[in-house]
């Protein structure tokens, strides 16, 4: 099995505090991964150290047999970010061709990746409406579709849930394992626990460590625990 | 209840800002200094060249406080050349005072100075009480020349200034509050792509800006104007392009766009008071070069130099090569401010 991503010794401090501390990870390609754990656990350096816009003090991240930070590498990562970054002044379309564009995307498969990504997140209707106009869950949707719309390899998504309503989560997830079906590797942040609970591999992320990592069964087995909330906390508790 | 818990957020969070609360606080110690530095001190010595005066008229003149640097003859050049304020030239029943007149003020004490020297000279040196003619001539303008006239030109740069780089500044900062260069900085674009795109983004606006403040200045105002419009055009370009970039480099350092107006008083008044609106030559010589650091500096002596005398490029473009430079260097710190989202 190939690694999409190889994480060795990363470590990043802010001031004095500890964000990320010499964390070992491999991700397998072709697989959805979650990283769960509480706000400032350090998730968010975490993946955003993965597609190169923050630098680690020291330890190297490596996406598929590159290292990072690699301009050609970001051909292949779509990155959603926490904060939905869209420009409210431009309409849906708008902020949708601007990604496209930056990602080199020529008229023709603009867009049709503009028209396939918008009707997955089920945006079609709303995409010549002014993104200061949207609801905070059409904006996270909007930010999930410039995500996708360079089809890339890999999927690095930061709480791509996070005000969406049950039935469009649904869906999303429902694309989500599809796209993970053709191939593509999946990494997503949550501290939804039954979020967590849809992932092949999740990874405990707690105070800048990795506390476990495995299937959602073998990490209940392994803490006797019956749903992964009691994983968490048993796995916390062991940390101490 | 409601208003107090209001006021107790308001003013936890001004505690929170510390470069805020420093702002509120030093800024104007600085403004204050700054200001007690440029009108305490001491007149500047004026530099009268004299033609066939007298003895005595020289030692009335020194004794008004006037440096007077006597001269055998007396062309068109030299006033520059002597870098006089004035050239008084006797001869047999008058006399005729030329006025270098770039500053309207000293322009006129110098004036006054010397009517009341010839007439105290004459009354001492003989009976005569008919008094000497004075004829006047200026250098550069004339007796309407008005200080706007002078300071005109450095306002139009100021302002060009001043626009650009608040609007370029802020423009850079909401997308680094919004989370939407970090995106951008995702995709494949390199970092001097992104300063380009800003330079000519924001650049065609300040074009526009600067036609439009230079054309309103000239035809509408009625500023005096001696040289090219084409020259000024160009020269307040330039300027825009030093605003530009130092508003985007500036914007780094902001983390909100509050705080990018902080640098209002640290950045663009400085400039303001070393840019020869307010007259310089008192101040100590170490204190007078720190004008030569400030970008509107450059900027304001080419603007004086071709609307008010009436110069061309040719005669400014040591100015221009600063500006220049400025730009310059700006551009390539913006590319480097960069890396700290992306080292690539």
């Amino acid at each position: 099995m190939n690694h999409a991503i190889r994480i060795e010794g990363l470590s990043k401090k802010y001031g004095t505090q500890q964000v990320l501390d010499g964390i070992n990870l491999a991700v397998e390609e072709g697989k959805i991964y979650g990283f769960i754990g509480p706000s400032g656990s350090g998730k968010t350096t975490l993946v955003k150290m993965i597609v190169g816009i923050d630098s680690p003090d020291s330890g190297t991240v490596t996406v598929m047999g590159e290292q990072v930070p690699n301009l050609k590498l970001l051909q292949d990562i779509g990155y959603m970010a926490q904060s939905d970054a869209l420009y409210p002044e431009l309409t849906g379309r708008e902020n949708l061709m601007f990604f496209a564009s930056l990602f080199g995307l020529k008229k023709a498969a603009l867009k049709e990746r503009i028209d396939y990504t918008a009707d997955l997140v089920q945006l079609q209707d709303a995409l010549s409406k002014k993104v200061s106009a949207y609801s905070g869950g059409m904006k996270r949707r909007l930010s999930l579709a410039i995500a996708l719309v360079h089809d890339p390899k890999l999927l690095i998504l930061d709480e791509p849930t996070v005000g969406i309503d049950p039935e469009l989560r649904q869906s999303v997830w429902h694309e989500l394992l599809d796209l993970m079906a053709q191939g593509k590797t999946i990494v997503l942040t949550t501290h939804v626990m039954d979020e967590a609970a849809k992932c092949e591999v999740i990874a405990l992320v707690r105070d800048g460590g990795i506390l476990a990592t495995g299937s959602p069964d073998e990490l209940k087995m392994k803490f006797g625990a019956s749903d992964l909330e009691g994983v968490f906390l048993a796995a916390g508790r062991e940390a101490e | 209840m409601r208003i107090s818990a209001l006021v107790k957020r308001i003013m936890l969070q001004m505690f929170r800002d510390k470069r805020t609360l420093a702002l509120l606080f030093l800024a104007p110690l600085l403004v204050l200094t700054l200001m007690y530095l440029i009108f305490d001190g001491n007149d500047s010595d004026l530099r009268l060249g004299l033609v066939d005066g007298s003895e005595g008229l020289a030692d009335v003149l020194e004794s008004r406080g006037i440096e007077v640097v006597p001269l055998e003859t007396a062309g068109d050049e030299t006033i520059a050349a002597n870098k006089l304020d004035g050239l008084l030239e006797v001869t047999g029943e008058g006399a005729e005072l030329t006025l270098e007149n770039s500053d309207p003020t000293q322009a006129r004490g110098l004036l006054a100075q010397t009517a009341q020297a010839l007439s105290q000279s004459d009354g001492t040196s003989s009976s005569n009480t008919d008094g000497i003619v004075l004829e006047t001539n200026y250098l550069y303008g004339n007796e309407e020349t008005e200080l706007f006239d002078v300071i005109g030109p450095i306002l139009v740069g100021f302002f060009v200034f001043f626009f650009v780089f608040l609007i370029s500044g802020i423009g850079l900062l909401k997308e680094r509050v919004s989370g939407t260069l970090e995106r951008v900085l995702a995709t494949p674009v390199k970092r001097w792509e992104i300063v380009a795109a800003y330079l000519t983004g924001f650049g065609i606006f300040a074009v526009i800006q600067t036609t439009i403040v230079v054309f309103f200045s000239i035809y509408v105002l009625d500023m005096v104007m001696e040289g090219s419009i084409w020259h000024v055009i160009v020269i307040n370009l330039l300027l825009a392009l030093v605003a530009l970039s130092l508003g985007i480099l500036l914007s780094t350092f902001a983390g909100s766009e509050f705080q990018m107006v902080q640098f209002i008083p640290l950045v663009i008044v400085p400039q303001i008071f070393f840019s020869g609106i307010f007259p310089i030559e008192g101040m100590a010589a170490w204190l007078q070069n720190i004008g030569r650091i400030m970008p509107l500096y450059y900027g304001a002596d080419a603007l004086k130099s071709v609307m008010y005398r009436g110069e061309g490029l040719g005669d400014v473009w040591a100015d221009l090569l600063v500006l220049a430079g400025f730009a310059l260097l700006f551009i390539a710190l913006n590319i480097v401010a960069l890396k700290r989202y992306r080292k690539l």
